[in-house]
């Protein structure tokens, strides 16, 4: 099934007997995998105020299409949105509603918030075909309970988004990255942490295998000289930091679609963390990592079966499976039960017949 | 403003429960005189009050829990109050109501600075989180106006803004974590020190559920590291079409200040008379703050003095010292109190998109001569969160009335325009009959759903958010 309306994707719904599997770009194959493909071609920008900051765009309309847009105006979305296919091995381009079902953020996480914290409003359908509205265009908005935020990360289980409506960030017109090299990843945690710790403004704040420690600072072209300077000495502890002005965008891209994972074998493991237990986990793993959000996102690669989540504990946060089919590991986070039990009383009443993605997050 | 009928069973039962409670709690942590109970009859909505059956006031999360589960077997409704500072009326009790305060736990728990968060009882207030950490150079973002007073449990329950959450975003943004008491007196940690949620994002619809889906307890907050320095400018203009055109300038210009504030003349002249700010007398004024070391913030201005050069201001007024950024900020933070000395006034909160706020100020300013209620309009201009101040009379009979139906009209004009009725105060009892304006009823639907989970039998807060009609069905459950 394919619908490139509202209307359609609440008829299909509606109407449709048994489970659904919902793709948008089908980037993000995560999950369970059952039911009849339904393709979300929901498209177009039907609203962009650049004075305003705000987007509002069918959930179908590919990411590329509203970054585009957004950069002739000189904006973007905050939360820097990044693409897992070629890390997870789909093909496809990523729409911006898949980017919000998987609550997708890049490196500005750290300071610019998730997908979840710039989205403002939604319209989706539930499982019974019924059209719900949320939120709206404005980036002040406490009218009634936040649903909005509840969608962002839901994985297509609670509804199915037909349209979402982010605010933006006027895009920096200079970037600049420090690297320590030499520092391991558990070494590289304190140095992320000093800076993020500091009144510089940092936006990107990881570790790559062959680059070292980045940290990332963006802005007008004198305040980035001016903290980017401030930083390296505050980094001074940690090793000799070198300035990357040309090849920066480049490093942000390559670690958020994580270049250096893609097209190895083995399972793709997604952390999240506090930073200071980030060491001793990755201690604990033993294998290829790539750190971002100051340590507070941990991407492991692990031979594949290998049940990462049980190996890196214990630790307080969550881990997922991005990549990897072995059965008998959970591909989400098993929450304690009364949790899930919330969990699983929202779906009901969302989606009484359990027909959207079943199974997908527990 | 209506309000359920108490129900009789548990206003005759009031003896016994009350002795329940006791029983499970210290003595001083249950209040059921009159006398005593009348604090909490409203709270900063106080047009509307009524003295509630009872308040508890626990010490801890486990004395929460132990109330609650009380409470849910008498089938009372609970009313949860921070500080009592709602300006939608979100604390206000009702006859059959338990009140439960968190105002004696206000405990700092934990502070980490290498993973940059605190933990604190929810009871604290929203200043006292930032004093906690700010001699290690960090703050709390969020700065609702009642800072000083609010607590972060109802912060969380409206969630709440403030004037720097341009930048910084509101109380969402900032949440980590949050310890949550269900009605059936179970504890829940939802979220914790690490980003997003492993499942479903809980936290994200407790945030702003006003208290109806759970009390939280204990909260785990983002912290950030306080920029070097600060520097407001102050810009007038002769017409509010023109400060408008000028927000949007900046905006689009790339420069991301952390607060834009609007003043229109009303306010103008209102403070200028209480607080002697030495605004100058035009029809609008901006007051736009920046944040950096010294140099980055003559860079911004040096872009916002271009910008504004553009649209002929009257004023554009530099802080050289510290004592001129105070006076330039002094007057916008009397403004509440400048207005509240010369009349009542009822404060609205509603949300435009900001290309829009030329015509809706022009569309208030007609609506406030027809219906002959002076309105003054102070707000966040930088995300259209608008706050005008209709003046009235409480003295007056009629006047309140007169003003809640103009209050009515602006609200629905925000919502027409693409806007919301509700930007950072909630809807609590005060916008609770204007929300089939903004929402189908498949939208509120929705959201009642998700009270069914967390509140079955729908006993906390329950008169507040959806009108009475649409949610009479599931509270006489």
């Amino acid at each position: 099934m394919r619908v490139e309306s509202e209307r359609d994707l609440s008829e299909a719904l509606r109407d449709v007997a048994g489970p659904v599997r919902i793709v948008g770009g089908d980037t993000r194959p995560v999950g369970a995998r059952g039911g009849a493909r339904l393709s979300v071609a929901i498209r177009g920008i039907s609203l962009y105020e650049p004075a305003a900051l705000t987007l509002v765009a069918g959930a179908g309309t590919p990411l590329a299409e509203v970054e585009a847009v957004l950069a002739a105006e000189g904006q973007r979305l905050p939360f820097e949105p990044v693409r897992w296919g070629p890390v997870l091995g789909a093909g496809g381009d990523s729409t911006i509603g898949g980017v919000v079902a998987a609550n997708v953020s890049g490196p500005r996480r750290v300071q610019a918030g998730a997908c979840r914290d710039s989205l403002i409003g939604v319209r989706f359908v539930d499982g019974t075909g019924v059209v719900v509205k949320n939120g709206g265009r404005v980036m002040k908005n406490v009218t009634g309970y936040d649903l909005v935020k509840l969608m962002a990360g839901s994985w297509g289980t609670l509804g199915v988004l037909s349209e979402v409506s982010f605010k933006l960030l006027p895009a920096s017109t200079t970037e600049a990255t420090l690297i320590v090299a030499d520092l391991t990843p558990a070494e590289a945690v304190a140095a992320l942490s000093a800076a993020l710790g500091s009144p510089y403004d940092v936006t990107g704040a990881g570790w790559m295998p062959g680059v070292g420690a980045m940290l990332r600072v963006e802005g007008l072209a004198e305040s980035v000289a001016y903290r980017a300077g401030r930083l390296a000495a505050l980094l001074a502890p940690f090793g000799s930091p070198r300035q990357e002005r040309d090849g920066s965008a480049t490093l942000w891209r390559d670690l958020g679609e994580l270049v250096v994972f893609q097209g190895q074998p083995g399972d793709l493991w997604r952390f999240s963390l506090r930073p200071s237990e980030a060491p001793a986990v990755v201690a604990r793993l033993g294998c290829p990592v790539v750190l971002d959000w100051g340590g507070g996102l941990v991407w492991a690669l692990v031979p594949e079966g290998v049940d990462a989540r049980a190996l890196a504990a214990p630790y307080a946060g969550h881990a997922t499976r991005m990549r990897g089919s072995a059965s008998g590991v959970a591909t989400f986070q098993p929450e304690p039960a009364p949790l899930a039990a919330l969990a699983a009383g929202l779906r009901a009443r969302f989606d009484p017949r359990g027909i959207l993605n079943p199974g997908s997050m527990g | 403003m209506q309000m359920p009928i108490p129900n009789p069973t548990i206003l005759a039962r009031k003896a016994q429960i009350v002795a329940r409670l006791r029983a499970v709690l210290p003595a001083d942590a249950v209040i059921d005189d009159p006398a005593e109970t009348r604090a909490y009859e409203c709270d900063a909505l106080s047009a509307y009050r009524c003295q509630p059956l009872a308040v508890v006031l626990p010490r801890s999360t486990a004395e929460v829990a132990a109330a609650l589960r009380i409470c849910h077997e008498e089938r009372v409704p609970v009313v949860p109050r921070g500080a009592g500072t709602s300006l939608a009326g979100g604390a206000m009790p009702s006859e059959d109501a338990v009140v439960l305060g968190l105002a004696r736990m206000n405990a700092v728990l934990e502070v980490n600075y290498p993973d940059r968060f605190i933990r604190v009882e929810a009871g604290r207030t929203n200043l006292s989180v930032t004093g906690a950490v700010e001699e290690s150079g960090f703050f709390y973002a969020p700065d609702p106006s009642s800072q000083l007073a609010c607590a972060i449990a109802g912060n969380i329950a409206m969630n709440s803004g403030g004037a720097h959450c341009l930048k910084y975003g509101v109380t969402t943004n900032n949440l980590l974590g949050v310890t949550l008491v269900t009605m059936a007196g179970e504890v829940l940690e939802i979220g914790g020190a690490h980003l997003d949620a492993p499942g479903l994002d809980l936290l994200g619809v407790i945030c702003g559920s006003e208290g109806q889906l759970g009390v939280v307890t204990e909260a785990t907050l983002r912290i950030l590291a306080k920029p070097e320095g600060a520097r407001p400018v102050l810009i007038g203009f002769d017409a509010n079409e023109v400060a408008g055109a000028c927000v949007a300038d900046i905006i689009r210009a790339g420069v991301l200040p952390v607060a834009i504030e609007f003043m229109d003349r009303p306010c103008i002249r209102a403070t200028e008379d209480f607080a002697h700010a030495g605004y100058p007398d035009c029809e609008a004024l901006l007051i736009v703050e920046v944040e950096g070391s010294p140099a980055e913030i003559d860079e911004q201005l040096g872009l916002i003095r271009q910008i504004a050069a553009h649209h002929n201001p009257v004023e554009f007024r530099e802080a050289e010292t510290e004592e001129e950024a105070r006076r330039i900020w002094l007057g916008r933070k009397s403004a509440f109190g400048a207005m509240g000395q010369i009349n009542d006034y009822m404060c609205l909160d509603g949300t435009i998109p900001v290309s829009a706020l030329p015509l809706v100020l022009r569309r208030i300013g007609e609506m406030s001569a027809e219906a002959g209620l002076d309105v003054a309009n102070v707000f966040h201009a930088g995300d259209g969160n608008m706050h005008p101040l209709i003046l009235y009379d409480a003295n007056l009979p009629g006047d309140l009335a007169r003003c809640e139906a103009l209050g009515a009209e602006i609200l629905k004009l925000c919502v027409e325009v693409g806007g919301c009725l509700t930007g950072e105060h909630g809807v609590g009892v005060e916008k609770r009959d204007l929300m089939a304006v903004q929402f189908e009823a498949s939208d509120l639907e929705a959201q009642m759903r998700v009270k069914d989970v967390f509140d079955p039998v729908w006993l906390l807060n329950p008169a507040k958010v959806f009108p009475l009609a649409i949610s009479a069905a599931r509270r006489a459950g």
